[in-house]
């Protein structure tokens, strides 16, 4: 541990970081929407086109070989990174929202009746909204949301056992919002609702490159990620299912390397998890994801996350000393991002006038529509940080918002 | 801080962000259109009173940053009286003015010259169209929601 460097020793790693943007050193704040790639990672990409690019699974040549083999190994880090207790459990996707729709195609098809429920929260990004509404639609199944208490951005668990009930089929909800910073208990959750027989899935998109994740603590059926919000490439994630569950659902797509025998009128099903992944892989950014998954096991994802901690409370504390400013999500334990309003002053303004001083903050609805309705507003403004950040940067970044409210006369 | 933006937020944009005209709902209006940006929540429903193809009267509602409420305002006070003939004309020039930056030597933009600057934030060429959009679509006998992605 100790001959580690200091997180922000890992900076040099991250070639976009060290540029200027009208003409200020760019300081990179969108990491919820995703993250910089380390040079490891562009480096794994390009020496699989240079070395081994071929298709995997179904060639007998030397490149074919090497390609599926590292495919299948990324497989096997995917579920060390996550503790699954089986390989075959990792299912990848394109990333979390291709996770999710699997979900609710593969198992939702099957499990899901009319009349039964399909448990959420109100602060869920679209891609664990719209899936269960288009399933929904499909079954006649009712849609029902855990509230969250306001700007402060806590789920409302004191009616929870009102809301899980026996109609209730799956519970699905985020481990750390993208818009709140809101860090939810699911592990809590998901016992609860085991002790029901509601079927779990966590979304960890927003968690999964921030913090240690452990499947078998959380005591999740399914969970979610993207590879390109921690430090991956784009189009790339992972499922996760548990085994039994994966072995009893219909796949979701057909095609080539999901079937094991395919006759004009009919075919048999290939075992899990190749079962799901129909057609050519997205093989190379698999690949880098490997790199990428490693890479964040040398920086030390409990050290991630104590730094999100870390910036995430300092950014909220100097945002809230400035004044003339709304800001949303837990006043505790928050996790690496902030979501304000300047008081007068639209999100798109202030995205665009940092943007002049080198600073990319996100401006907008941050694809949770029904949550920015609850609370009232039409966006915010959203910091996201990550183990490259510094608080130098945050305080760049207080610097830069004062001078806009000076603009705007605020 | 912020001087490549003085040209983009000149002092009457912000004045008509700050205290848009022609706001509020028109009683009578017998063309209105919602507009709605999706991806940013921006949003404005207008309605407009038009007799023999001329524009009378107008209003508008929405919410959106300073760069859509200006240009909604601006819009708003430029196309009252004109006829839907006009209307369309100068859609065209403003257009290619937040697009390019260019105004044909014989133009009719006046005071919405003031957002000429936008081209130069490819961004936000969506927040200074909405207004229009909206406008035109009731224009055309379109109520329904416009979008301008």
């Amino acid at each position: 541990m100790s001959t580690r460097p200091a997180l922000s020793g890992y900076r040099k790693d991250f070639p976009a970081l060290h540029q200027k943007v009208h003409g200020h050193p760019l300081v990179y704040l969108d990491n919820a929407a995703t993250s910089q790639k380390p040079q490891v990672v562009i480096d794994a990409l390009s020496n699989f086109y240079q070395c081994d690019n071929a298709n995997v699974h179904r060639g007998i040549h030397e490149l074919s070989h090497r390609a599926s083999v590292a495919f299948e190994k990324t497989r096997e880090r995917a579920a060390r990174f996550i503790n699954a207790q089986h390989t075959e459990e990792i299912i990848f996707t394109r990333g979390t929202t291709e996770a999710i729709n699997l979900v609710a195609n593969a198992w939702g098809s099957d499990a899901v009746k009319e009349g039964d429920v399909i448990l959420l929260t109100e602060m869920e990004h679209h891609s664990n909204i719209v899936p269960w509404q288009m399933l929904a639609r499909r079954t006649g199944a009712k849609l029902a949301f855990i509230p969250v208490t306001g700007d402060e951005g806590l789920l409302d668990l004191s009616r929870i056992d009102e809301f899980l009930t026996s109609k209730v089929r799956i519970l699905a909800l985020t481990h750390i919002s993208n818009a709140l910073g809101t860090i939810n208990p699911v592990s809590e959750l998901c016992a609860k609702a085991r002790r029901m027989g509601i079927i779990t899935l966590v979304d960890a998109a927003q968690s999964a490159g921030h913090s240690p994740l452990d499947v078998r603590e959380i005591g999740c059926d399914f969970l979610a990620l993207s590879g390109h919000k921690m430090c991956g490439p784009t189009g790339i994630g992972c499922l996760y299912g548990r085994l039994d569950l994966l072995e009893t659902m219909s796949p979701w797509q057909g095609g080539g390397d999901m079937i094991s025998n395919v006759d004009f009128h009919e075919s048999q099903w290939n075992k899990v998890p190749h079962k799901f992944e129909a057609g050519t892989p997205n093989i190379a950014d698999t690949i880098a994801l490997h790199a990428a998954m490693d890479y964040l096991d040398e920086v030390g994802r409990e050290r991630i996350a104590a730094h999100d901690t870390e910036i995430g409370s300092y950014a909220f504390e100097q945002l809230k000393r400035m004044g003339k400013i709304r800001l949303f999500g837990p006043r505790e334990e928050r996790s690496g991002l902030v979501s304000f309003l300047l008081h007068n002053i639209h999100a798109h303004d202030v995205v665009t006038f940092a943007d002049q001083q080198g600073v990319a903050l996100r401006g907008g609805h941050h694809c949770t529509q029904p949550l920015m309705k609850k609370l009232g507003v039409s966006s915010t403004s959203r910091a996201s940080f990550y183990f490259y950040n510094t608080t130098e940067e945050v305080d760049h970044l207080i610097d830069v918002l004062r001078g806009i409210q000076k603009f705007f006369g605020e | 801080m912020f001087e490549e933006l003085n040209d983009l937020y000149q002092q009457v944009i912000m004045d008509h962000s700050r205290k848009p005209h022609n706001f509020g709902i028109l009683a009578g209006a017998n063309c209105c259109a919602r507009g709605k940006n999706p991806l940013c929540g921006d949003q404005i429903q207008i309605f407009l009173s038009t007799e023999d193809h001329v524009v009378k009267d107008l209003r508008w509602e929405g919410d959106g940053c300073a760069i859509f409420k200006a240009s909604s305002s601006l819009m708003t006070d430029a196309i009252k009286g004109k006829t839907t003939a006009e209307v369309k004309v100068l859609f065209e020039e403003f257009h290619s003015l937040i697009t390019t930056g260019k105004m044909s030597e014989d133009h009719h933009l006046g005071k919405l010259a003031v957002l000429s600057g936008v081209n130069r934030f490819p961004a936000r060429v969506k927040c200074a169209l909405l207004g229009w959009r909206a406008a035109m679509s009731a224009l055309e006998g379109n109520p329904q929601s416009v979008t301008t992605e």
